[in-house]
């Protein structure tokens, strides 16, 4: 499956099927961090039930504290 | 001269000669002046902001120089406390600027006193627990402030606006602690540069009255992945926020703050964090052992490291024992490195 996440192509394996699972791919689970999907504002406890298809588009951003 | 100097500026429009008056007038804080905080303290000096305050604890070191703009080869030698070092500079390059350089571990009693003067507060720190003292400081005393964070070459930042924007605390769902800090992945320049170009520029429109441009979002870049992030995240206001809405300012509590202690003749300091705080214990093993100079060892229930001339374990529950040293700040200096 194809997804856009942060302006990039990415193809996911098909067995991701949510956010969650997309964050934990990603290797994100440990960070605080926000995730818009096709342009809708996900709240963390959104991220299990919001499914994910072909063609979605995503935005994920984590916080950091260098400075 | 000084009408000359600013002329490029007065030039732009949306600033004119009552923004340049505006900014004459104005006091910006700057919490943290390492790089983030060098770089957006040059820009306000050089743009006429009639008075800065600098706070840091720290002292210039030889790994400074690479991205820390104010800073000499003669400040590392003389181990010169980074807001003198600062000051010195930046009375060269504009003397129209008041500049207050605060040599002090920027906690609760000491923002109390210095931000209550403020227009605007910028955040240049290295960690999160400051952040959520300035947070929540802000709130209380109803003062805009600008977070700005970077590492290896990620950036992001956030203006918090008082009664309007959601807060830091609305938008972490925990403070993260994974060891992912720029004494262990790094950091280049370019990185800085762009969140202190952002941070500095929502400065100047708070300054200036233009808040009808403020981004409103939460900006983020990759800048050597080529990635750039824009959320609205104006919904996730939370309106049980204990910080910008029940103002109950949670972090400016005794129990919240990082506990140190020293223990008698062991020349170690112990690091407690609040409970809030999730160690990621496996992560914070990668993240330092990219930074070859890290001796590192772990079992299964602490880790620990040389670097320099000390010795940091690191147990589960996240108490930290930093050996090599009695002093406190400098403990701390040394947990927010390579702890995160």
């Amino acid at each position: 499956m194809e997804i856009t996440v942060n302006g990039d192509v990415l193809t996911v394996k098909e067995d991701i099927t949510n956010i969650e699972e997309l964050v934990q791919e990603l290797h994100l689970e440990k960070k605080s961090l926000i995730v818009e999907h096709n342009q809708t504002i996900l709240k963390k406890d959104k991220h299990k039930e919001t499914a994910i298809s072909e063609g979605d588009k995503l935005e994920i951003v984590h916080f950091v504290g260098g400075g | 001269m000084v009408n000359n100097r600013y002329h490029r500026q007065m030039l732009f429009e949306p600033i004119g000669e009552t923004g340049q008056k505006r900014l004459q007038e104005s006091h910006v804080v700057i919490v943290g002046v390492g790089a983030l905080g060098s770089s957006s303290a040059e820009m306000l000096a050089r743009a006429g902001v009639g008075t800065l305050t600098l706070i840091d604890r720290d002292y210039v070191e030889e790994t400074n120089l690479q991205r820390q703009q104010l800073f000499s080869e003669e400040d590392v030698r003389r181990q010169t406390p980074k807001v003198i070092a600062a000051k010195k500079r930046l009375e060269v390059i504009n003397h129209f600027t008041t500049i207050h350089a605060e040599v002090i571990d920027a906690g609760v009693d000491e923002l109390e006193l210095i931000v209550p003067k403020a227009d605007v507060v910028i955040d240049a720190t290295d960690n999160f627990d400051t952040r959520l003292i300035i947070n929540d400081i802000c709130q209380k005393h109803q003062k805009p402030w600008i977070y700005g964070a970077c590492v290896a070459s990620y950036g992001v930042t956030f203006t918090v606006l008082p009664e309007e924007t959601p807060c830091l605390q609305c938008l972490m769902d925990h403070i993260p602690s994974d060891g992912a800090t720029c004494d262990t992945v790094g950091i280049i320049s370019p990185a800085v540069q762009m969140v202190v170009s952002h941070q500095v520029t929502e400065v100047l429109k708070i300054i200036t009255g233009n808040l009808d441009t403020l981004s409103g979002k939460l900006i983020a870049f990759d800048i050597w992945k080529n990635q750039q992030m824009e959320l609205k995240v104006a919904s996730l206001k939370d309106d049980k926020c204990p910080s910008c809405v029940k103002k109950q300012y949670p972090h400016l509590t005794y129990q919240s703050q990082l506990k140190t202690a020293v223990l008698c003749g062991r020349n170690t300091v112990q690091i407690r964090t609040s409970a809030e705080k999730i160690i990621h214990f496996d992560e914070m093993k990668q993240h330092l052992e990219r930074n070859k100079q890290i001796k590192l060892f772990t079992n299964p229930y602490l880790l620990s490291f040389e670097v320099d001339k000390y010795r940091v374990v690191v147990f589960r529950d996240g108490r930290t024992l930093i050996h090599g040293t009695k002093n406190v700040q400098e403990a701390k200096k040394v947990y927010y490195q390579y702890v995160g």
